[in-house]
């Protein structure tokens, strides 16, 4: 929701970044402001999940230019560890499996790990089973994932689940959701975004990475960009979503180059 | 490999100190006039001497074993001192007479040789270099009966017992380095606990080398009488040198029918610096004889330490029913070498077998799992289940998997299960997008890999175990 009285978030300016020597993010902007909802959705290859995981600071990717501001700060001064404890969760399109670490082991880590970091209480185990059951129940999960080793055998419905518990658990301020519908049946779905549409509040926003306006249908965006060779080249209301939908990408390219010819 | 995971491999060892005490070294080399001259210092009986001369006599005609996959430079056998002891009083009454120095090593090494301070009650024989210095509760064990000292005071005080059981399970020439051992052993822990008792507490031996170019060569030999039951736990450390110091172990246990012999170590021998100088090679021979019907043999070992492990813990399931269990970590740092794994001889019928192997390397090490799993025609019913799991940290490192099946009895049902993952840069990710650095992701992924193995420990060495780990590591995450 757009709220008048919101404060930034979120600040990029002209970031490029690039992977393996080639550039993917060429000159990106965007602003997001608390409570928002913001759509960022093109087609393969325009540079989506490369913008998450450099906002998340995933290694393989260099940024070579521009400036990301998180709540006003240099989000590149901060390692991903810090980005995360400062509030910045992403949903992984391919959440990892790490075969022998319980997930409540792994829950409770990471829940007390960001707690202790905003200078609130650790749990202890049994205080943490009765605070992440509850979690659960949002996400319509069985308590037997708690003592499955994290995403290991989890189908994909279950894996984004955990994701989203996760962030349910972690109260972040920037929520970046990567492909979070693909792989997902149309329960898994409703379930998903019942999940987000609950957590979502004026203090945080949400960045979800989408391919399909499929998932809009169910947490409905306050902002769609139209990402195309590492730009931004479109922004309006959810109804760009749907006309996206029908219409598909390739107007919103040719629009822009005879916008851009026309300024030439 | 990344930095973080670099920093966290390269962590120093903290049990690298040498403690300045006055030692009786004998001069460096092996022959007759060595081995006498042990015998004598030891006043062995003439059997003994024999027993040793003999071991001599057979290593002369042996050859170093070449199929490990380590590799070390040719090893000096006479530039090597076969006996270093710290001078202190002949017969000690009580630990208040333990030179102070040796107590205050222990201390800082974390070894309990005050029976008021024990943790949880756990009798300690301290071997220091070659001889055992002291020995904690002997008392209160002999109580019921319990025998626990050093194998030459055994030898001193229950021949018959020692000189029944001694090379049963590990003949003298069951390989290059038993023989050695054989001959030139100087200490090392004795344990006899007699029909239908249940040792009422584990009973530890410490490891110390402290001398330079000297050997270790102890000998440990276990009996579990008929219903008996005992937990056993070893550990070891040396300080720090750059030359590479030998230690080569016999281990031997025998468990009688319905006996229970749960056999532990967490080793931790100076491992050589990042650049593979220095360090301990670990050759050692433990082997247990499950003899009598339904009795069951257990081996837990961490290994962490050592510049070179060729340790093979195995048991000789001959009476019926018998259970031997094999669970192993085995770590890999730098340029330390492991060639570690075990052997399951079933004879009796319905003998049962279980292995567990965890193997992580990182590093430019090399950590090879190699395991004998052996039916013999007579094993009807056996069982075998065998799982062998290799992790590595970085892309400098190797793991390696040599299982060995052989069945001869069509009844036996034997399993094999290997896997190999890696901590990869993208796991780290998902633990540092959710605000988890990288030491601590390498830690909780160690512990869940190796779980099935420190569940078998002790708990103050699990414990111990799991810090160790993360220890080891601190560095090698990166």
């Amino acid at each position: 929701m757009i709220y008048r009285d919101s404060k930034t978030i979120l600040e990029v300016r002209g970031l490029r970044a690039s992977v393996d020597g080639v550039e993917i993010l060429k000159g990106l902007d965007l602003t997001v402001k608390s409570g928002e909802v913001h759509a960022i959705m093109g087609p393969n290859g325009s540079g989506k999940s490369t913008f998450s995981k450099v906002l998340a600071g995933h290694s393989a990717y260099e940024v070579t230019g521009g400036s990301v501001l998180f709540e006003g700060r240099n989000l590149f001064e901060l390692v991903p560890e810090e980005r995360a404890r400062a509030g910045v969760f992403l949903a992984f399109q391919y959440p990892i499996e790490i075969p022998g670490v319980a997930n409540s082991q792994f829950l409770r880590l990471t829940y007390n790990t960001v707690q202790a970091q905003r200078g609130r209480d650790e749990l202890d185990p049994l205080e943490f089973d009765d605070f992440v059951r509850e979690k659960m129940k949002l996400l319509e999960m069985n308590p037997d994932f708690l003592e499955r080793s994290v995403n290991e055998g989890f189908s994909g419905g279950e894996k984004k689940r955990n994701e989203i518990l996760q962030m349910a658990l972690l109260e972040p301020r920037l929520a970046i959701l990567d492909e979070t519908d693909s792989g997902l049946d149309i329960d898994a779905l409703r379930i998903v975004s019942n999940g987000v549409n609950h957590l979502a509040n004026k203090d945080n926003a949400m960045v979800l990475v989408t391919h399909y306006q499929r998932l809009l249908n169910y947490i409905v965006p306050d902002y769609v960009h139209v990402m195309e060779a590492g730009r931004i080249i479109k922004t309006g209301g959810k109804e760009l979503a749907l006309e996206l939908e029908t219409r598909g990408y390739d107007w919103v390219s040719a629009e822009r180059k005879a916008a851009m010819e026309v300024a030439a | 490999m990344s930095a973080a995971l670099q920093n966290l491999v390269n962590q120093p060892y903290k049990h690298g100190f040498v403690t300045d005490i006055e030692s009786d070294v004998a001069p460096k080399g092996l022959s007759e006039q060595t081995i006498r001259l042990i015998s004598a210092k030891k006043n062995e009986p003439e059997w003994l001497l024999e027993f040793r001369l003999n071991a001599y006599r057979s290593w002369l005609k042996m050859e170093e074993p070449k199929w490990a996959n380590v590799k070390h430079p040719r090893i000096d056998f006479q530039a090597i001192s076969y006996y270093a002891a710290p001078k202190q009083k002949a017969k000690l009454k009580s630990m208040d007479e333990v030179d102070p120095e040796l107590l205050r090593t222990f201390e800082k090494l974390g070894v309990p040789m005050h029976e008021r301070a024990a943790l949880a009650g756990v009798a300690v024989d301290v071997i220091f270099d070659s001889v055992s210095v002291a020995t904690t509760y002997k008392h209160k064990l002999a109580e019921v009966g319990i025998i626990f000292c050093s194998i030459s005071e055994a030898v001193q005080h229950y021949p018959e017992l020692v000189q029944k059981y001694l090379g049963s399970v590990v003949p003298v020439g069951d390989n290059f380095y038993t023989a050695l051992n054989s001959a030139v052993f100087t200490d090392g822990s004795f344990c006899f606990i007699p029909k239908g008792v249940k040792c009422p507490m584990d009973l530890s031996t410490y490891f110390r080398i402290n001398t330079q170019d000297s050997g270790q060569f102890e000998r440990t030999l276990i009996i579990a009488e008929e219903g008996a039951s005992v937990s056993y736990l070893e550990g070891c450390t040396a300080p720090k040198f750059d030359t590479n110091q030998l230690h080569a172990a016999v281990v031997e246990l025998i468990a009688l029918d319905n006996a229970d012999i749960k056999y532990s170590t967490v080793q931790n021998w100076y491992a050589g610096d990042e650049n593979g100088v220095g360090g301990i090679y670990n050759f050692v021979t433990k082997r247990g004889l499950a003899k009598g019907v339904n009795s069951r043999i257990s081996w837990t070992q961490v290994e962490t330490g050592s510049a070179i492990t060729w340790k093979y813990p195995s048991c000789v399931l001959l009476g019926e029913n018998s259970v031997g269990e094999f669970y192993s970590v085995a770590l890999t740092n730098h340029h330390q070498q492991a060639d570690t794994g075990t052997k399951m001889i079933h004879i009796g019928k319905n003998t049962r077998s279980t292995i567990v192997s965890k193997g992580i390397s990182a590093g430019h090490s090399s950590n090879s799992y190699r395991g004998l799993v052996k039916v013999t025609p007579a094993a009807a019913g056996a069982r075998n289940y065998s799982q062998c799991d290799s992790m590595l940290i970085g892309d400098q490192c190797s793991a390696n998997t040599f299982p060995y099946i052989q069945v001869r009895n069509n009844s036996a049902v034997v399993e094999h299960e290997a896997s190999t993952s890696k901590i990869g840069e993208d796991q780290l990710f998902y633990f540092a997008q959710r605000g988890i650095g990288a030491e601590a992701a390498v830690s909780m992924i160690i512990n869940g890999f190796c779980k099935d193995v420190f569940q078998q420990l002790p708990l103050e060495f699990a414990v111990e175990a799991t810090n160790l780990l993360s220890f080891k590591l601190e560095g090698s995450i990166g």
